[in-house]
């Protein structure tokens, strides 16, 4: 059985607040030298049968249709290895 | 003439009864609509109410979009069916594409709920017909993720086109250019954060009866058709 991974971010133009508000908190936390956070969604799809290229290409569509907004969010999927 | 309006109820759907209530105070006949019917019951227009359809899962109105019942309404309202969605019915006409964008988390992270003063823009849809232009409304919003984004081309073509239907007195939530309400380009499906429904009547302490100009606009619209 493969496993894989879904990372959705928004697209780098869209305001993220939540990822800000994370960035603002860490300096109060102690940690430093952050310049920026980003939040997204990982997605971890158990497939299965072996994650060939017909495989992935039915997950790019699963990103596609259902776990992006592709007006707002960038995705890529890869195998977990 | 007939004025019937299909009330679409999702699971976690909360403003459907406040919407059917408008529906029938104007004169119009409200018909529910139930998420797992392949039957619009042969409705003359369609409002999607707001509330957390599907628990919000994933993204807001991304897990409706599927529906059963959207799966009639889509092809619809591509053939002209007037269609109002407010609040998370908005979100859910955007991710189901019959309207261009979509709504995300507030700027500030809040939850805002508020009176809210704001402008119609454009008269010429079937659902704004009975205010006036640049007419100063109140509306209650309520809602989590209502900050309107689109790409810098789609802003410009809807700013073009006159597709804002409704602009913030005062932006709640950082949507881009103030937009509270667009509609598509040929204009009978309109998307909107503010809630008309709640602002029919001075009982319930609504901070206004703004929102029965959209109630009577369908009304109007579909018995002069």
């Amino acid at each position: 059985m493969a496993r894989v991974i879904v990372d959705v971010m928004l697209k780098p133009e869209i305001l993220d607040p939540q990822g800000q508000a994370i960035a603002r908190a860490l300096p109060r936390l102690g940690f430093s030298g952050v310049a920026a956070v980003r939040q997204g969604k990982r997605f971890e799809v158990e497939l299965e049968g072996p994650a060939d290229e017909a495989a992935l290409e039915e997950v790019r569509k699963m990103a596609e249709t259902l776990l992006a907004n592709t007006v707002i969010e960038d995705y890529t999927v890869r195998v977990d290895q | 003439m007939s004025a019937r309006v299909g009330i679409v109820t999702f699971p976690g759907t909360l403003d459907d009864q406040d919407a059917a209530r408008a529906v029938r105070l104007v004169g119009a006949e409200a018909v529910p609509l139930w998420h797992a019917d392949h039957d619009l019951k042969g409705v003359d227009a369609v409002f999607l109410p707001g509330g957390f359809s599907y628990g919000d899962y994933l993204r807001c109105g991304a897990i409706s979009r599927f529906a059963p019942l959207m799966r009639e309404l889509v092809p619809a309202a591509r053939q002209g069916l007037p269609v109002l969605g407010t609040c998370n019915g908005f979100q859910i006409l955007c991710e189901a594409h019959l309207l261009p964008g979509a709504l995300t988390r507030n700027a500030s992270l809040h939850y805002v709920c508020r009176d809210q003063r704001l402008k119609v823009e454009t008269t010429a849809t079937p659902w704004t017909n009975a205010f006036a232009a640049g007419q100063e409304i109140v509306l209650p919003i309520k809602h989590g993720e209502g900050r309107y984004v689109a790409s810098a081309d789609t802003l410009a073509a809807l700013e073009a086109n006159g597709q804002v239907v409704v602009r913030y007195l005062g932006n709640p939530n950082g949507s881009l250019n103030d937009i509270a309400g667009i509609r598509n380009e040929a204009g009978n499906v309109v998307g909107l954060m503010p809630h008309p429904e709640h602002a029919v009547e001075d009982l319930v302490g609504a901070p206004s009866t703004d929102g029965l100009g959209f109630f009577t606009s369908i009304l109007k619209k579909l018995v002069d058709a």
